[in-house]
């Protein structure tokens, strides 16, 4: 089942608990900054997600959401 | 298509003004979550401190009562003494709870009062610009300790989870830490615990949640958690204090 | 209607009079004057089923009352002047938050932790604000036991009302003195209103907040526009006084609480000299009857004030008549009580002449 996950870009505000805490390197944090002025963070490598779900776990956001294809 | 995360319905849908990495929005969440499991929004009355999170109830979809700074433990005594079906809890940070509400926690606990409090500490006073606070460990830098924390000067870390153990009407301590995937888990369960344990009428209880202030602490959020992991629980170990 | 009349100290009238209008959670802190109401507390409340805490200060006390209020019950806390002191947060918080709430302030003498003798040196406290902000509590002072019964029984159903805090102005004398006090057998609370705003929980209705800050630009100001309007409302409706002989006086005697009651005999004896003396008590000292006050200075009345203060109270009675000329005032200071005698001859000596050469 392919694991789908998605950044909230303007929800995001860079803080990097994810991209620490993802163990396949999927988050990176981009050089794009949204409209509060934040750096924010893709999903770089999302095929390699495994939906262990440690980076909605330690966002203080909410901004990331991850789904599974049935 | 599957979710496999979810934001807690007691969540409001809204951006948060917490600086980046900072461990309210975890604990916010953390307690929505909680509320939701326990099916208990439409009894849930949080009373909000005095502090960065004094915005609480802009991200909470229950009633929150503001009160003012420290009194929070009395403004939930009055709440819960006059509805003991309620949830009640509190949720404050180091100054509001060891600062200027040192007599009101302590008696609230002395008193058994069945409610539960969710003791977020990091370190310093994050609303009003990085000073002292009781909790600030010896050698550490503030807005008002420019020499850095000394204990003839300044006095020591204070451990007032470990005071409050003393009081036989206090039912249930512990403190956690959110700065692993393991600790946010384990935050969450000692938050269940303790308003299971109002739920039950069992007494006081109170999650001492080592949290971090990347923006006073001078450090970006992931080295802030580090510094929880390698520093704070030393002066602050982890665990159940009371049961 | 059946009725009950005892004998009780002022303290206790007070205390039953909170009973008997549902209060329905005390918290109290010991301090001398009042510590029969705080006890009378314990034993009512506790026989009533209702909720008694003495709280660890006069400031938790206030707090529990803000959060009893706030989950939409009738509350009161008492002490006398210094825990006032501490109470003054409290007090704008709720005032901000549009908490309905009594205080009972049984004054003792100060500043500082003075002594535990009659006083009426927090007017200014209590009238003029206390705690921070624009917001204004409304201030009945009782004279007799029988009134500490009534005003405290009242001032719930102002405070619902309005939802506004109220405060019930007494002096230790008040608080110590045994008197007849008399009531409907079946007194029931009066003036319960519905509470759409409380704190009870997200059932059935969207979850809401009482707090009382407001960052966003203009909210706050909002706030208080809509606070000035209701005190204006106040000010229209519930202004209380009691004359007493000021139909034909010369000189007309402005005096509350304990000594508003020492004025009438102040009044009664200079009338068998045939000075033509009355007495005018406010009851609200906030709203304050200044419109009264005009009405009597009209045709050159003089006016002696007098208190337990430096003079309090006296201010506004000079705001009212606006000419200083025929204001007069004598006072006792930190815990002194006047007698009658006392008071007729500070009139004497300052006003008489005057009034008998008809100036």
């Amino acid at each position: 089942m392919a694991k789908s996950i998605k950044i909230d870009t303007e929800r995001c505000k860079g803080c990097m608990l994810c991209v620490n805490v993802c163990p396949k390197k999927v988050l990176k944090l981009t050089d794009k900054v949204n409209k509060k002025g934040h750096r924010y963070v893709v999903a770089e490598d999302a095929g390699k997600c495994t939906g262990c779900r440690l980076c909605v776990t330690m966002c203080p956001d909410c901004s990331i959401e991850v789904t599974e294809e049935e | 298509m599957r979710q496999l995360s979810s934001k807690p319905r007691s969540m409001k849908d809204v951006p948060t003004h917490y600086c980046p990495g900072c461990g309210h929005g975890l604990i916010h969440r953390l307690v929505c979550e909680v509320v939701d499991e326990l099916g208990v929004r439409e009894e849930t009355i949080a009373v909000a401190p005095v502090g960065c999170a004094v915005l609480a109830y802009d991200y909470w979809d229950f009633d929150t009562l503001e009160a003012a700074h420290g009194r929070t433990p009395a403004v939930a005594t009055g709440i819960k003494r006059v509805q003991p079906g309620k949830l009640v809890f509190t949720y404050q940070g180091d100054g509001d709870l060891a600062a200027i509400g040192t007599a009101e926690i302590i008696h609230a606990g002395n008193r058994g009062e069945n409610i539960s409090v969710v003791f977020v500490n990091n370190g310093v006073y994050g609303m009003t610009g990085g000073q002292m606070a009781p909790t600030t460990l010896l050698g550490q830098m503030t807005a008002t300790t420019p020499r850095t924390r000394r204990p003839k000067e300044e006095g020591f870390p204070m451990k007032i989870t470990e005071m409050m153990a003393t009081l036989s009407g206090v039912a249930y301590l512990e403190r956690t830490a959110v700065s692993s995937p393991r600790g946010v888990m384990a935050t969450k369960k000692a938050i269940l615990r303790s308003f299971r344990t109002q739920l039950e009428g069992k007494g006081f209880s109170m999650v001492e949640v080592l949290s971090p202030c990347p923006t006073y602490w001078g450090m970006d959020p992931v080295r802030a958690m580090e510094r929880i992991e390698k520093e704070v629980v030393k002066q602050y170990p982890v665990g159940v204090i009371k049961e | 209607m059946k009725k009950v009349r005892y004998l009780s100290t002022g303290n206790e009238a007070c205390g039953e009079g909170a009973v008997r209008a549902g209060c329905l959670f005390y918290g109290g802190y010991p301090i001398t004057p009042q510590n029969e109401l705080t006890a009378y507390m314990a034993k009512r409340m506790n026989e009533e089923g209702r909720v008694f805490i003495q709280s660890e200060s006069e400031l938790s006390a206030i707090n529990m009352v803000f959060g009893a209020s706030a989950a939409g019950y009738r509350a009161m806390t008492t002490s006398s002047s210094p825990g006032i002191s501490l109470k003054q947060e409290g007090i704008s918080y709720m005032a901000g938050c549009e908490l309905p709430g009594v205080i009972v302030n049984v004054m003792r003498g100060g500043p500082g932790l003075g002594n535990i003798a009659p006083s009426q040196s927090d007017y200014f406290q209590a009238t003029k604000g206390g705690g921070h902000g624009d917001y204004r509590i409304i201030v009945l002072a009782p004279s007799t036991v029988q009134e500490m019964f009534d005003f405290t029984y009242e001032a719930f159903a102002l405070a619902d009302k309005y939802r506004n805090p109220v405060m019930v102005l007494a002096d230790g004398m008040l608080g110590q003195m045994m008197e007849p006090v008399e009531f409907d057998e079946d007194i029931k609370p009066s003036g319960m209103v519905k509470k759409p705003w409380a704190m009870t929980g997200a059932k059935g209705r969207p979850a809401q907040s009482v707090k009382s800050l407001f960052l966003a630009d203009g909210m706050l100001e909002e706030l208080n526009i809509r606070l000035q309007k209701k005190f204006r409302l106040i000010e229209k409706n519930e202004i209380r006084y009691e004359n007493y002989q000021t139909k034909d006086a010369d000189i007309v005697f402005v005096a509350y609480g304990t000594i508003g009651r020492m004025a009438r005999a102040c009044v009664d004896d200079l009338r068998d000299k045939g000075i033509k003396a009355g007495l005018m008590r406010p009851v609200t000292l906030w709203p304050f009857p200044y419109d009264e006050i005009k009405r009597l200075a009209k045709g050159g009345t003089k006016f002696f004030v007098t208190e337990m203060s430096a003079g309090q109270m006296v201010e506004d009675v000079r705001l009212a008549v606006q000419d200083d000329e025929r204001i007069y005032f004598y006072g006792r200071m930190g815990g002194g009580i006047p007698t009658p005698e006392e008071i007729n001859a500070s009139l004497e000596e300052q006003v008489l002449e005057k009034v008998r050469e008809g100036k």
